[in-house]
């Protein structure tokens, strides 16, 4: 039997980091993350590994980089101003080709914005961030226990690929306490990392952890290799959760804290007899596109719903491909949609299919 | 037929980029001496900057990580606390270690990290063509400070060992030159001490090598040597301003 534990979100990153064989973090200090480096602070010492204060996001990013170019399952958690400051370090670690794990708990900007949840940060996390032809596989889960899975998940998919992972969830999923246990987390997968700067012990050529090709020839050359990583990963990686979208008219879609609160109003809506679905991406890159297309044969309608002013919305756009309209509806600066705002939202798009 | 003179072994056969009479090459040369002298250079991982020696990573023979620009010793930090029974160094220059990295420099240097660092100070931006840097001396000419380096609107320099050796972290701290041949010869002493405090888990090592930038300057390579005992010693006096082994006499 399963023993249940009752967590935070935060917590619970770092307890199935540490059973993923996760033993270097490096942190700093940032609301609403900041019991993620308080449990890490707690915990390593205790197993053998390493909890590190940094004396910036600059700094605990780029430990990162040397950790897990020394081959080590490194990871760092901050907010988002901190995720803007990071994400230099993120563009050398796509660069270079290192896994590693990066939490990003999204809070209202922008600037120094609010301490609320928000997901505001899509653009940052699926499109950049920092600069450079890259990606991070994007993880956004929507509940403690599939925190502790998703993690697990992107130690091991960041390793199979070398390409950096992000679980990005916001104030709220990082904050609020859910029983848990950590039975989906699987034996850490060893890797070959022969690439990693371990020492050459004279017995191999050196190993270089770089970014730097100064011939475009090169530098084309790895950009390249690493998109057709990319477009594996876009093919096979694409996870999300649907139900009711065969006889749907309108499919909601919404990822994280988000597609809590849509569950509860689609659950309403088909209660009235309205034809409503559910897609949820679970990862936000690669964006689930293939299931929005499925779906789009069918559906007369798609609303998006967000913590932000518009931004899955349109990669939604995109993967619907002008085949039905797309609506948003979102709320901002920390403000979470009601249900009744959303029942709302759909009803009005219901009374424009008829 | 006996060796007399040869390339070190933890130095590859690539050329170097460098210009000519920069001594850069000399300094990576000590480098390497003392990683082979010292037995450590399979079991040692370097990290290269953002500045002229931006592709150290192919002239040391060890494994090499390069780091973005100023962050050289949180990267040093993240491989050394993976790896903490291997040789972990950084060589870096002044815009590098004292401007935009001076935040990581104060604090591998405050935590006692057990690295070592290499520090160019040739006085100015080389890779990007001789612009002010933390170290550029009052009245310098440089491509940003073109009338002179004013310290009432463009600040004063920073003397890196001296600030450093405030701090209760660093085990070693030290400023060489590489001006003459008895300089050179007690420059090797210092990098061969700072990595000898590290493989002996004292910590934090740091080695200023005073050094010079012909073609940035605008000399030629012996007149720079000129400009560097001339101008350069007199605000960066040699000599060790930190070292635990004393202290603890």
């Amino acid at each position: 039997m399963s023993e249940k534990v009752l967590m935070k979100g935060n917590e619970a990153i770092g307890e199935a980091a540490i059973r993923s064989g996760c033993r270097h973090f490096f942190g700093y200090p940032i609301t609403p993350q900041t019991e993620l480096s308080a449990y890490m602070a707690k915990k390593m010492p205790k197993i053998g590994g390493v909890f590190l204060q940094a004396e910036s996001e600059v700094a605990a990013i780029n430990m990162v980089y040397g950790a897990a170019g020394a081959g080590a399952r490194a990871m760092t958690s901050s907010s988002s101003p901190g995720i803007s400051l990071k994400s230099e370090g993120i563009s050398y670690i796509a660069g270079a080709d290192l896994p590693c794990v990066i939490v990003d708990i999204v809070r209202g900007g922008p600037g120094l914005g609010g301490i609320q949840p928000a997901q505001s940060d899509y653009f940052q996390v699926t499109k950049g961030g920092g600069h450079g032809d890259y990606h991070l596989i994007v993880f956004a889960p929507n509940s403690v226990q599939e925190i502790v899975s998703l993690t697990a998940d992107a130690f091991n998919k960041s390793e199979e690929y070398r390409v950096p992972a992000m679980i990005l969830g916001d104030g709220t999923l990082g904050q609020m306490m859910e029983p848990v246990d950590f039975d989906s987390v699987p034996e850490p997968k060893k890797a070959d990392k022969s690439w990693a700067t371990t020492g050459t012990g004279l017995k191999r050529e050196h190993n270089i952890i770089n970014s730097l090709y100064l011939s475009p020839e090169a530098l084309e050359k790895t950009i390249i290799e690493r998109q057709k990583r990319y477009d594996i990963i876009k093919e096979k990686e694409q996870r999300y959760e649907a139900h009711d979208i065969e006889d749907a008219d309108i499919v909601v879609t919404a990822y994280g804290t988000t597609s809590r609160v849509v569950e509860s109003a689609v659950k309403t809506l088909r209660s009235e007899g309205l034809k409503v679905g559910v897609i949820r991406p679970i990862t936000l890159w690669p964006f689930p596109d293939k299931i929005f297309a499925e779906a789009a044969k069918t559906a007369k309608a798609f609303l998006s719903v967000e913590m932000s002013m518009g931004q899955m919305v349109e990669d939604v756009k995109i993967a619907v491909n002008g085949k039905a309209p797309v609506y948003f509806f979102g709320r901002t600066g920390g403000i979470i949609p009601t249900p009744q705002e959303i029942i709302e939202e759909v009803r009005k798009i219901a009374g424009g299919l008829k | 037929m006996a060796i007399v003179f040869q390339k070190p072994h933890a130095l590859t056969d690539a050329p170097f980029h460098y210009c000519p009479g920069c001594t850069h090459g000399i300094c990576h040369r000590l480098v390497a001496e003392v990683l082979d002298e010292l037995g450590v250079e399979g079991n040692a991982i370097g990290v290269a900057p953002v500045g002229c020696a931006v592709m150290a990573y192919d002239y040391f023979n060890c494994d090499m990580q390069e780091a973005a620009h100023g962050r050289a010793p949180a990267v040093a930090t993240g491989i050394k606390r993976v790896h903490p029974d291997k040789v972990v160094f950084t060589y870096q220059g002044d815009g590098d270690l004292a401007a935009i990295g001076t935040a990581e420099t104060v604090h591998s240097a405050a935590r006692g990290e057990n690295i070592t660092i290499i520090f160019i100070n040739n006085t100015i931006y080389g890779m990007t063509g001789g612009q002010m840097a933390p170290t550029t001396l009052p009245g310098q000419v440089t491509q940003t400070s073109p009338y002179g380096r004013d310290i009432k609107t463009q600040g004063n320099p920073i003397r890196v060992c001296e600030m450093l050796s405030t701090l209760d972290g660093p085990s070693y701290i030290a400023r060489v030159a590489l001006d003459s041949v008895p300089n050179i010869k007690k420059a090797k002493a210092s990098i061969k001490k700072a990595f000898q405090n590290q493989i002996e888990g004292k910590g934090f090592s740091l080695v200023e090598v005073l050094s010079t930038c012909p073609t940035n300057w605008g000399l030629s390579p012996i007149e720079a040597i000129k400009r560097l005992q001339k101008d350069m010693l007199p605000y960066y006096p040699l000599g060790v301003y930190k070292d635990i082994d004393n202290e603890n006499k």
